[in-house]
């Protein structure tokens, strides 16, 4: 997993709330037995018209959002199917931090174990942050995961953020839970030993 | 000793160890894989120098991107077709137990696992899918997982988890004629919302549910995740044990005399205490569809589309309906519906297939509809026949296809138009689900049935005694 350390980069507003794995990734893209690739399918739906043409009216296809990092979308973002394609979708598009006032569950285990950083904000800070971007859409926010801080233009104070101290150093060091798990093997065995509940 | 939910008890059975920070290693008993998230997971394997810690612990099947007619010929599409050779490689590979296309047991991985008994009372179970959620009708701490976790269950039969809040939700009152188990969850899914479970996992109680069959309480458990909730579980009792008793992999015997004395002992202690709870009374609920883009988006059949005053969810609101072609505050009857799909691991059961026969018996499907009934398994396919359901389908119009995830996500073949609605006993109305451009309104396999034989939506209430 890459390592996650700082990220100094533009935003890309998208104002819709519970925004489903469907529309990251529909199911139709889901056929293929690797991880790479799924980013031009981002959003594909939305993205593109059915002859394949983009449809100027997305934020994607907008040109003064082009190459930024960072996805602002509405509450509850994620929800639906648990395709960790989702994850790899917006990484591979690269996407290295969401913001939203909450996540799915499963999809933000998803993006950490790929290394995308779902970052939680307050309601008032996601309103505030799509003012500062729909004023200046060339705003750059500064990500800074070992200090847990978002730095937004003109704001006095920076943004903290929540995140498990666990999983924080392993998206600082870009480990994942698997080898972590292997360590176990010796306390996994004993607990295999003493279940009593399998007839 | 201190009082515990039915979730804590099969949770603190599980704990491996807790680790610093709040983590917990925690074990799965069962892990059920199929064809579209488990490919990166054994390649993941591989390039790592893993295998599979207990290949006895995984069953796998080909549901998600089957298709639903001629199964015994070689699947059309390459892409679907590489993906399920992929699956039936990897399961011969590292020694894995698949129910392939062929097989007696294949299906969609949420019925197979119940009616094969693999499903019990007091385990752990996940899968890649996140309706995963189904098997806790059983007592059974069941939640759908990223593909990242399928490799770490598959290398260390473990996951590492915070543990979810929990909530319980309690539905007392008997039904109204019509109202069914899938009522009952769009009803509360339209009352929390599509994310108003996030970070909890439910259990739900009372009377209502305690009448439902297994199948009913498969439905609701089904949908925990369309409200966010990592999933649902209900307390085992005499229902579960007799559907259980005799299945392929139930316990045996004696095994099955211990097994239920410590099934007996999984519900939540009297004054045991969730960290949230709710209280709905089934007996108002009414027969539920959905007329939005989320499955939150629910109102009874017979009522109005809401109006929204501003607020921050006007946006998404508005861009929902327009996608649908409704307005706000316009009733739903008298609306011309197109498609009725039935199936899914939400409804594909044989009792959803009864309720449908039942109804539609010497009735015909409105020319217009195109309306198709897709099994959940081969088991439940054979059951069919053997009733004769499948000729009453037929003389109806309805056509019985091959079991498989099919129209519910659209990966096959199976694909409602652009434009076009489908009344759908699936799990998700999500924009583009059944299709590019379809429009689905979630409801029951009755709801379905009648909207199939008078080609729109009607209060379904005069249909039924």
């Amino acid at each position: 997993m890459e390592k996650f350390q700082t990220l100094r980069s533009g935003v890309v507003p998208l104002p819709i709330e519970n925004v489903d794995t469907d529309q990251i990734i529909p199911a139709r893209f889901l056929k293929a037995t690797t991880r790479a690739g799924f980013g031009a399918n981002l959003f594909a739906d939305w993205r593109y018209a059915a002859d394949g043409q983009p449809k100027a009216d997305f934020v994607l296809n907008d040109a003064r959002y082009l190459g930024h990092q960072i996805l602002l979308a509405g509450k509850n973002f994620g929800c639906g199917s648990s395709r960790e394609h989702a994850a790899w979708a917006l990484a591979d598009a690269g996407f290295r931090v969401v913001i939203s006032s909450y996540f799915a569950d499963i999809f933000r285990g998803n993006a950490l174990n790929t290394g995308l950083l779902p970052l939680q904000v307050s309601d008032e800070v996601l309103q505030g942050l799509f003012e500062v971007v729909a004023e200046d859409a060339q705003a750059t926010l500064t990500v800074d995961l070992r200090a847990q801080t978002l730095t937004v233009p003109g704001w006095a104070q920076a943004i903290h953020f929540g995140l498990d101290p666990y999983k924080k150093e392993c998206l600082l060091n870009g480990y994942d839970d698997i080898d972590f798990l292997i360590s176990q093997e010796a306390a996994i065995t004993a607990y295999e030993q003493q279940r009593s509940w399998i007839f | 000793m201190s009082s515990k939910t039915l979730f804590d008890k099969i949770w603190d059975a599980h704990v491996v160890r807790e680790v610093a920070g709040g983590l917990t290693v925690f074990y799965i008993d069962r892990h059920l894989i199929h064809e579209v998230t488990s490919p990166q997971a054994f390649d993941e394997l591989t390039a790592r120098g893993l295998t599979l810690r207990r290949p006895e612990q995984i069953v796998a099947t080909a549901d998600h991107n089957v298709p639903t007619r001629h199964q015994n010929q070689p699947i059309q599409d390459p892409l679907s077709r590489s993906q399920v050779d992929k699956l039936t490689e990897n399961c011969a590979k590292f020694g894995v137990e698949l129910y392939g296309l062929g097989h007696p047991y294949q299906g969609i991985v949420h019925v197979i696992g119940p009616e094969l008994g693999i499903t019990q009372p007091g385990l752990t179970m996940v899968c890649g899918d996140s309706h995963t959620s189904t098997h806790g009708a059983f007592g059974t701490i069941a939640f759908g997982i990223g593909t990242s976790q399928v490799t770490q269950v598959m290398a260390s039969q473990c996951l590492l988890l915070d543990k979810p809040k929990r909530m319980r939700i309690t539905l007392d009152g008997e039904l109204r004629p019509g109202v069914t188990a899938k009522d009952l969850i769009l009803y509360v899914i339209s009352q929390l919302g599509t994310g108003g479970a996030t970070g909890y996992f439910v259990e739900y109680a009372g009377s209502a549910i305690r009448g439902l069959s297994m199948e009913g309480r498969m439905t609701v458990c089904n949908m925990s995740i369309e409200m966010g909730a990592r999933g649902g579980l209900i307390a085992p009792d005499a229902t579960t044990f007799d559907y259980l008793q005799g299945r392929r992999f139930a316990p045996q015997g004696e095994n099955w005399d211990r097994a239920v004395v410590y099934w007996q002992t999984l519900y939540s202690d009297e004054d045991a205490q969730f960290d949230a709870e709710l209280q709905f009374d089934a007996g108002a609920i009414q027969p539920m569809i959905t007329y939005g883009t989320n499955p939150g988006m629910g109102i009874p059949l017979s009522a109005s589309i809401p109006v929204l005053n501003g607020g921050s969810e006007a946006t998404s609101f508005d861009k929902s309906l327009r996608y649908m072609g409704f307005q706000p505050g316009e009733s739903l009857l008298g609306k011309k519906i197109n498609y009725v799909f039935i199936g899914s691991c939400t409804n594909s059961r044989i009792e959803d297939l009864r309720t449908v026969a039942a109804y539609v018996r010497g009735k015909r499907k409105a020319a217009h509809v195109e309306a198709i009934i897709v099994p959940g398994s081969k088991q439940v396919e054979q059951q069919a026949i053997a009733e004769g359901l499948d000729k009453v389908l037929a003389d109806a119009g309805f056509e019985l296809r091959e079991p498989g995830c099919s129209a519910c996500l659209a990966m096959n073949d199976d694909k409602i138009p652009a434009g076009a609605y489908c009344v759908s006993t699936s799990n998700r109305n999500f924009e583009g689900r059944q299709g590019p451009g379809a429009r689905t309104l979630l409801a029951s396999p009755l709801v379905a049935a009648i909207t199939a034989v008078e080609g729109r939506l009607v209060d379904i209430t005069q249909y039924v005694n």
